[in-house]
């Protein structure tokens, strides 16, 4: 009784540039169930930018389908698109993207500002439970100049948590720090996942998709090995 | 996104540019603090004048001969004899809305005094008049209706002749003067009005009975002009068209035949003059409303300036869940603040120069409701008008470039 969180059928994306088209993704399928950890892989240009915006529900396949949590997500308006992305979907970057001269928790309340449906109340507390997840319930009312990196991302997360999501994506989340920082933040991601978040992790570092149960690699926008891993234990402090 | 919330947004993002908030709002503050400023200004000047000018009589309307055509030469108007003591009557008679009616005959010339003299003009007045030009008589008594029938020779002065022909008498009533050889006995003299608008001395005049003037001084019968008050400001239109309709009949004119006699009524004079300064106040105004104008294009510079410094704050919005119009009312919500908040601190600082300036410069200041009202209008309409652009071009942005901008 395995869920589908997200179910890709032969998409495809395609660019103009000028006269030319550029296919950056040629009929990509795959499933990912409820509670995976994937991570996916690719050099650029291999169009892992591509699949990221458009399960980011930042952008539109050109054709086939790609059902997140039973919604295809292709066929939705720009404000329906912006609906998905605050409720189904956590955003995590490369750089933080942190407000400045904003503390944690405000940074983490941010999404559930664009949610009428949730008070001002309830805001403070899912940021504080996300903030308290992440480990940082002593910073919140830390601005991003008083954090460290690995801190920072830690924010990130949170507010990426914070709004409940069907499945975390993360774009190079580990991209701007030191080693030590990247496997405490993959710690943090496993240890995630095992209380039950699916997390899709896009990363051109093999020794990244190692922490993950999952790999799926794309080369010249096609999927050209999707193999299960042991998914190494990254040690907590 | 409730409106709360957005202010909550823009007020923080303007917080985190505290001296460039300033300076953009600088640009509104100074726009309203000159527009109010002006229309203070001009506001006060314009009452000044209507106050002055309203000191000179109550409700007054004044008649005066037209001029005429004599053997193809036009005649000076105030040569005319068509005013006559019989169309006094008349106007009487059918005037019902007047509360006061005078005639005037006066004439200029030496006023002679034991060892002093002093060239001023004589005033032949009827005893009506001090009610219509609203003067009071200082010491002693005016004329009284049976001095005018015998043509009593009276007189009354105004303060600059009594102080230059009497600069040492304690008490100049009871005292005589001469008038082209005529003696007249001084019963009063005039409380002190000051200069008019025009920068005429009222109180260079000696008030006599217009009978006195016309038969032992000019030796005419006709009379220069008619002085009357209207009962009410409301009436007097009404009793400029009674008197215009009596002085017809009793003139005699066909109803094709132009009027041979000018009337003309306070409320008029006070037009005229108001809508020079009403033109002023409109002038400044204009000058004043382009330095808003001039704010509000920089509230647009700036806004431009924001939306691409925080194109990556836009980007991480649109990715949290924020649609375009989340994104255009924040930023429109900023250049409203921006320019309301400008426009408030304009309205109190126009208050504090407009009073102030009153009060150093010695100038008539009135602020009116309605130019503040008016330049708070503006400035909100100034936000949104200029922050509309801005804020557009930041709602447009598409998410995943605006994420990747550097």
């Amino acid at each position: 009784m395995e869920n589908k969180i997200i179910r890709i059928a032969s998409l495809e994306r395609e660019f103009s540039v000028g006269i030319e088209t550029i296919h950056a993704l040629k009929g990509v399928s795959f499933d990912v169930l409820e509670g995976e950890f994937v991570t996916i892989m690719g050099a650029s240009g291999s169009g892992k930018s591509t699949l990221l915006n458009i399960l980011g529900a930042l952008d539109r396949p050109s054709a086939g389908d790609y059902l997140l949590d039973g919604t295809n997500v292709g066929t939705l308006t720009k404000d329906q698109l912006a609906g998905i992305r605050n409720r189904k979907i956590g955003f995590v970057f490369q750089s933080f993207n942190l407000l400045a001269r904003t503390s944690a928790l405000e940074n983490v309340e941010l999404p559930l500002m664009y949610n009428a449906k949730v008070s001002p109340r309830e805001r403070r507390e899912m940021a504080c439970q996300a903030l308290e997840t992440v480990g940082l319930a002593d910073r919140m009312g830390h601005a991003p100049n008083q954090l460290s990196g690995g801190q920072q991302q830690r924010v990130a997360i949170a507010r990426a948590l914070v709004n409940d999501p069907v499945m975390v994506l993360a774009d190079e989340a580990t991209g701007n720090l030191d080693s030590k920082t990247t496997l405490d933040i993959m710690g943090l991601f496993q240890k995630l996942n095992s209380e039950g978040k699916t997390i899709v992790f896009v990363t051109h570092e093999n020794e990244i998709a190692e922490y993950s149960n999952r790999t799926i690699v794309l080369k010249d926008g096609e999927i050209v090995k999707d193999y299960t891993n042991q998914g190494r234990q990254a040690i907590l402090d | 996104m409730t409106v709360f919330n957005l202010s909550k947004i823009a007020v923080k993002a303007m917080a985190r540019n505290k001296m460039r908030t300033f300076l953009t709002m600088l640009g509104i503050i100074i726009g309203v603090t000159s527009v109010i400023t002006m229309l203070a200004i001009g506001q006060g000047s314009k009452q000044s004048i209507q106050e002055q000018i309203s000191s000179m009589g109550a409700n007054m309307i004044m008649v005066h001969p037209g001029s005429d055509m004599r053997g193809g030469v036009r005649m000076d108007p105030s040569s005319m004899k068509s005013l006559t003591l019989d169309d006094l009557s008349a106007i009487r008679r059918y005037a019902a809305q007047l509360s006061a009616l005078s005639p005037m005959v006066s004439s200029g010339g030496q006023v002679i005094a034991g060892g002093s003299n002093w060239p001023t003009t004589i005033q032949g007045v009827g005893e009506d008049f001090l009610m219509i030009r609203k003067m009071e008589v200082a010491e002693g008594v005016m004329f009284t209706d049976y001095e005018v029938k015998r043509a009593a020779k009276v007189c009354l002065l105004g303060q600059t002749v009594a102080e230059n022909l009497f600069p040492d008498v304690e008490d100049v009533v009871g005292q005589t003067v001469r008038f082209k050889n005529i003696p007249l006995k001084v019963i009063g003299v005039l409380a002190a009005k000051g200069q008019n608008t025009f920068g005429q001395d009222q109180d260079d005049v000696i008030l006599a009975p217009y009978t006195t003037i016309q038969k032992r001084i000019m030796a005419i019968t006709h009379i220069q002009s008619i002085y009357a008050s209207a009962e009410s400001e409301g009436v007097s239109e009404q009793a400029e068209k009674e008197i215009t309709m009596a002085l017809r009949a009793s003139h005699s004119l066909a109803d094709d035949e132009e009027d041979d006699f000018n009337v003309r009524s306070q409320q008029e004079l006070i037009n005229t003059f108001s809508s020079t300064s009403e033109m002023l106040t409109l002038l400044l105004g204009a000058i004043a409303g382009i330095s808003l104008l001039v704010g509000g294009i920089g509230i647009m510079n700036i806004m431009f300036v924001s939306v691409t410094e925080r194109t990556r704050e836009i980007g991480l919005r649109l990715a949290v869940g924020g649609r375009g119009r989340d994104i255009l009312s924040q930023f429109l919500m900023e250049a409203v603040i921006v320019s309301v908040g400008g426009g408030l601190f304009g309205v109190l600082l126009g208050l504090a120069l407009a009073y102030g300036m009153g009060n150093m410069l010695d100038w008539p200041v009135v602020v009116t409701n309605q130019s503040i009202v008016i330049s708070f209008v503006v400035c909100a309409v100034v936000g949104i008008f200029f922050g509309w652009y801005p804020a557009r071009k930041a709602a447009g942005l598409d998410p995943i470039e605006a994420l990747r901008y550097e």
